[in-house]
């Protein structure tokens, strides 16, 4: 089958389009590089120069190791390479240490191994049409294409019920990146409904008689020993709650730095609205509200002072119970793949909106499994379009440098036209993708990018409240994906009624 | 859910708008990844480089009066960046100057701004040529290929793609630093309102762009023969003769406008012409892909030949070597013998003329651009050598990435767009009516595409290894100049060829349009 679509000279082109969006990314080469530069850096020389015991116990330098242990050993692959391009690189002494090699390294390392995302996604070539912002991430600094390239290749073959190498390369994604934690329920759900219960009932309900044991016997099997592959060592030296706890620091703020627009930035915003409010008319007293500003640029701790603080667990709370919903939908009406798809993006967007210290590039990972949905439906044609423009236009702030500015504003508006055209173009017999409030939703994107950009900066209120766009882009764009989560979580929950009303 | 066929990609047709917008967003990024690279003459005292002669020339135009800007006096020394394009240019750095003023005052202060580089600065020139690009020459480009007949969509969108995606341009406006976009836009606004029959705005624009840069003189020739041809088709006893004085008339008055402050004394023109053509400077400086410097690797022009003779000896070659396509044009005027008359004049001139700088080579390319829809692999095969003919240049202002990076991409574009690979028989390089003329020589055309596909990929092999070897090695003891040298001749060897290939289309053209219907 795939003869036939090469063939029709689909490949050529799509080969053409990778080989460009490398291109780019060679170009960007010399560009800023934020601190993940140094993170990376000091990763490399950790992995290289100490053993095993000392990885997750190093803290020579702020950025420790906080990813799980198979990416500590791709650093170490990686460093191994390093050494002929820059050797003090390695050194782990060397704070900020940028040569042009280590940078022009580092960087060809990243588009090296984003050819592993191409490969995943030749067969789904619309979603890699629509993850190419991914290069803003390139200049951001991260192996987000691999790793996207990884979780693409996973669902693809769950999809293509290969069931167990979905499963195995899962787990050896969740073991590159914990972030892949928050989709684990619905990967765990629809491979315990939809592969260890080999049949379903006729209205499409659980065939208790139909468990396989085998079936679960492998799956378990699979995931022990890839954890053990993983973290075996570590639990031999009795390190194993040293990595947890360097893979999971609480101690972080409720926000990062930058607030990532969930749903505790519009907490924390209008915590913040009432806290004005309350000076003004004199409830409050001034002198108990702390000094500190959230998004000083610094991770902090920070209390509310109007409305209730958030702790971890309440965090948690919230995320288990929000994605409680889609769960249900999975288990008690699995629509096969497509199913599977719907409650994968929905547990990412809701972990993304009630998590704890969530970084605004998760919400890539929601957008991603997204892509391969509106292709599908004109329905979530609509919604990915206003959830991958208010994402991406979210991670704005990250990029702060002049030189970098029209080169974000142009990839921006470069894959906006792209998306936006291509999917209405395929879409062109149906009724409008978008409605007016969301076309309006969208539209306002630009003026606020341009007095956050340009207006803000040359006004004097620059130095007293140095805050005021991220605040504003944040609000904005949390705003819009609460409308997301929203809409898709309706959506799904009307399916679901629709095809039990058809049954019946 | 089954996989997402790839017919499914075809089957979008996206409207031409929306495509469109893309490339140009594509080649603006490319444009600005580039910008962000190094310059001319960066952080190389005391006289720097053209990055340098620019902000010199805002700082001269913005704080003396007009009649001071030509003129070598106490506060405008001539021998430091002297102004030598035409006012055009000079009221462009007027109005750039006008709005650094507002940004920051130092940077064109006078005297103390001289060699000013900091990173804020370096962003706003970046901009101005950004902005220069975007407003003139990238319209045009658009325009033009949405205005080709009987092309599909595609065709017109990859045509699009791969003339912005050209690296030569950019490298030097974004990379090395000038303001060629804003002549060669002009000009193709010229060849853009006569590919539509309006023959007086055309002149203006293309007045326009001899106004801003006096190389443009290199296109002047096809488009007089042109124009003249036009009228003589008309009839010179009526409308011809009519559309032959509107024309003057036109030319006339855009001069006028644009020297409008320099016509009120002889002394003032005359200044301002010795500045542009400066006769007395020989007959090449540094290594150009030229006939003079190559054949100066074997003999010594310059000590053989007298100055006085020097100029005439390439006048008159130059003008040998342009004259059948100049007159095959002014008899039978067609918008296609136009376009490459363009590309043969100006390829003459760069070869044989007087004083030529490597960076004219764009006068070339610009043209070839224009006919990359009809001859696409001819045309991609210029534009790759046009490219590396510029390497020395390239590699002392550290663009090396750029360079490698934007020549493969623009590879890769024009190979993916237009299988340049499967178009190279004799009928696909127009060589048919050539060929047909040379009776008895069919045999040979059968083995033709295979041997021009090969000579194209060793001509490739062999400047990727140069360039490398430019970039990695060292030149051995006795020969410093041994690569910028080889890059030249190379390049010279190519040129040659494509004039001679240039020449041959144009002038077998004839019989074809006549058989077929009015291209004009």
């Amino acid at each position: 089958q795939r003869g036939r679509i090469m063939a029709a000279g689909g490949w050529s082109w799509f080969r053409a389009l990778a080989l460009g969006v490398s291109f780019l990314k060679c170009l960007l080469i010399p560009t800023y590089h934020s601190t993940d530069f140094e993170v990376h850096r000091n990763w490399l020389a950790i992995t290289h120069n100490l053993p095993l015991s000392q990885w997750y116990y190093e803290a020579t330098s702020e950025w420790t190791l906080d990813y799980p242990p198979f990416f500590a050993w791709f650093e170490y692959a990686l460093s191994h390479i390093a050494k002929y391009f820059d050797p003090k690189m390695l050194v782990i002494e060397n704070l900020n240490y940028t040569s042009p090699a280590t940078i022009f390294f580092q960087r060809f390392s990243v588009i090296f191994t984003d050819v592993l995302f191409i490969y995943a996604v030749r067969d789904h070539g619309e979603s890699f049409l629509y993850s190419f912002p991914d290069s803003s991430s390139d200049i951001h600094f991260q192996y987000n294409g691999f790793l996207s390239g990884l979780m693409l290749l996973s669902v693809a073959r769950l999809c293509q019920r290969r069931y167990l190498e979905g499963a195995l390369l899962f787990a050896v994604l969740l073991h590159f990146k914990h972030i892949y934690v928050y989709v684990a329920p619905a990967y765990g759900i629809y491979l315990l409904r939809s592969y260890c219960f080999t049949a379903s009932n006729a209205d499409g309900s659980v065939k208790w008689r139909s468990f396989s044991c085998l079936r679960i016997t492998l799956l378990g099997l699979i995931v022990c020993l890839v954890s053990a592959l993983s973290l075996g060592p570590f639990i031999v030296l009795g390190q194993l709650p040293q990595v947890i706890s360097r893979l999971f620091p609480f101690k972080r703020g409720l926000c990062h730095a930058y607030w990532a627009p969930n749903f505790w930035a519009l907490y924390s915003a209008v915590d913040k609205a009432l806290t004005v409010v309350g000076l003004k008319y004199n409830f409050l007293d001034p002198t108990k509200i702390p000094k500190a500003s959230m998004t000083g640029g610094l991770v902090q701790e920070f209390q509310h002072t109007v409305l209730p603080s958030v702790t971890p667990l309440a965090t948690l709370i919230c995320t288990f119970i929000s994605i409680l919903p889609s769960v249900f939908c999975l288990w008690f009406k699995p629509q096969g793949p497509r199913g599977f798809l719907q409650c994968l993006v929905l547990c990412a967007l809701s972990s993304f909106m009630f998590g704890w210290h969530v970084h605004e590039k998760a919400i890539l990972l929601a957008i991603l499994p997204l892509s391969l949905l509106s292709v599908q439906r004109a329905k979530d044609a609509g919604i990915y379009l206003i959830l991958t423009t208010t994402g991406h236009f979210s991670l704005f702030p990250l990029l702060f440098t002049a030189p970098e500015l029209p080169i974000k504003i142009l990839l921006m508006l470069l894959f906006s036209v792209y998306s936006f055209s291509s999917l209405k173009s395929l879409y062109r017999r149906e009724k409008p993708l978008l409605n007016w409030p969301e076309t309006i939703y969208l539209i306002h994107l630009v003026p606020l990018g341009i007095f956050c950009e340009i207006v803000f900066p040359l006004t004097p209120w620059k130095l007293r409240f140095p805050f005021v766009p991220l605040l504003l882009t944040s609000v904005y764009c949390a705003v819009g994906i609460m409308y997301v989560w929203l809409k898709l979580y309706v959506s799904v929950l009307s399916e679901r009624t629709s095809v039990r009303q058809k049954a019946e | 859910m089954g996989r997402v066929p790839f017919g499914l990609l075809q089957r979008l047709a996206m409207e031409k708008w929306s495509l469109m917008t893309i490339t140009v967003l594509l080649a603006l990024t490319v444009r600005w990844t580039v910008s962000l690279g190094s310059y001319s003459g960066a952080g190389k005292p005391p006289m720097y480089g053209d990055y340098e002669a620019q902000r010199h020339w805002q700082e001269v135009t913005y704080n003396l009066p007009i009649r001071q800007w030509y003129f070598n006096t106490s506060d405008n020394n001539l021998l430091y960046w002297g102004l030598d394009y035409p006012p055009l240019t000079a009221y462009h750095s007027f109005l750039c100057a006008y709005v650094a003023k507002l940004i920051n005052p130092d940077w064109i202060a006078l005297h103390t701004s001289r060699g000013y580089e900091s990173q804020s600065h370096k962003l706003f020139m970046r901009t101005t040529v950004f902005v220069a690009d975007l407003l003139i020459y990238i319209p045009a480009v658009i325009l033009y290929c949405c205005s080709l007949k009987e092309t599909s969509t595609k065709k017109k969108v990859s045509s699009a793609l791969c003339i912005l995606l050209y690296p030569g341009l950019i490298l030097i406006d974004h990379g090395h630093f000038q303001y060629n976009s804003v002549s060669l836009g002009f000009a193709l606004w010229g060849v853009l309102c006569l590919s539509y029959d309006w023959d007086l705005l055309g002149s203006v624009a293309f007045c326009l762009a001899l106004n801003y840069k006096q190389m443009e003189l290199y296109h002047s020739l096809p488009f007089f023969c042109y124009l003249l041809g036009k009228c003589f088709k008309k009839g010179l006893k009526g409308k011809g003769l009519l559309l032959l004085i509107k024309l003057a008339g036109t030319v006339v008055a855009s001069f006028a406008v644009c020297w409008l402050p320099f016509c009120t004394d002889v002394e003032q023109t005359m200044q301002v012409l010795r500045r542009l053509f400066p006769i007395d400077r020989g007959l090449f400086e540094d290594k150009v892909a030229n006939i003079w410097c190559s054949l100066s690797v074997l003999i010594k022009i310059k000590n053989v030949v007298s100055p006085q003779t020097q100029l005439k000896l390439s006048f008159a070659v130059t003008f040998l070597s342009l004259l059948p396509t100049c007159i095959k044009l002014t008899v039978q005027p067609s918008l296609r013998g136009f376009k490459l008359a363009l590309v043969s004049c100006a390829l003459s001139f760069f070869l044989f003329s007087f004083q030529v700088h490597e960076k004219s080579i764009l006068l070339v390319s610009v043209p070839v651009c224009l006919i990359m829809n009809e001859i696409p692999f001819m045309a991609t095969w210029f534009l790759l050598v046009s490219t590396f003919s510029m390497l020395p240049l390239l590699l002392k202002d550290g663009l090396l990435l750029a360079y490698a990076v934007t020549t493969l991409a623009f590879l890769s574009a024009c190979v993916a767009s237009f299988a340049i690979f499967e178009k190279t028989s004799a009928k696909d390089l127009q060589l048919k009516p050539f060929s047909l003329s040379l009776r008895g020589c069919v045999s040979w055309l059968k083995p033709f595409p295979r041997v021009v596909r090969n000579l194209f990929l060793l001509s490739v092999t062999l400047m990727g290894v140069l360039s490398v070897m430019s970039a990695a090695v060292h030149p051995p003891q006795g020969f410093p100049d041994l690569f910028p040298v080889s890059v030249s001749s190379i390049s010279c060897l190519h040129f040659l060829f494509f004039l001679a290939y240039f020449n041959v289309i144009m002038l077998w053209d004839s019989k074809n349009s006549r058989n077929q219907k009015k291209v004009s």
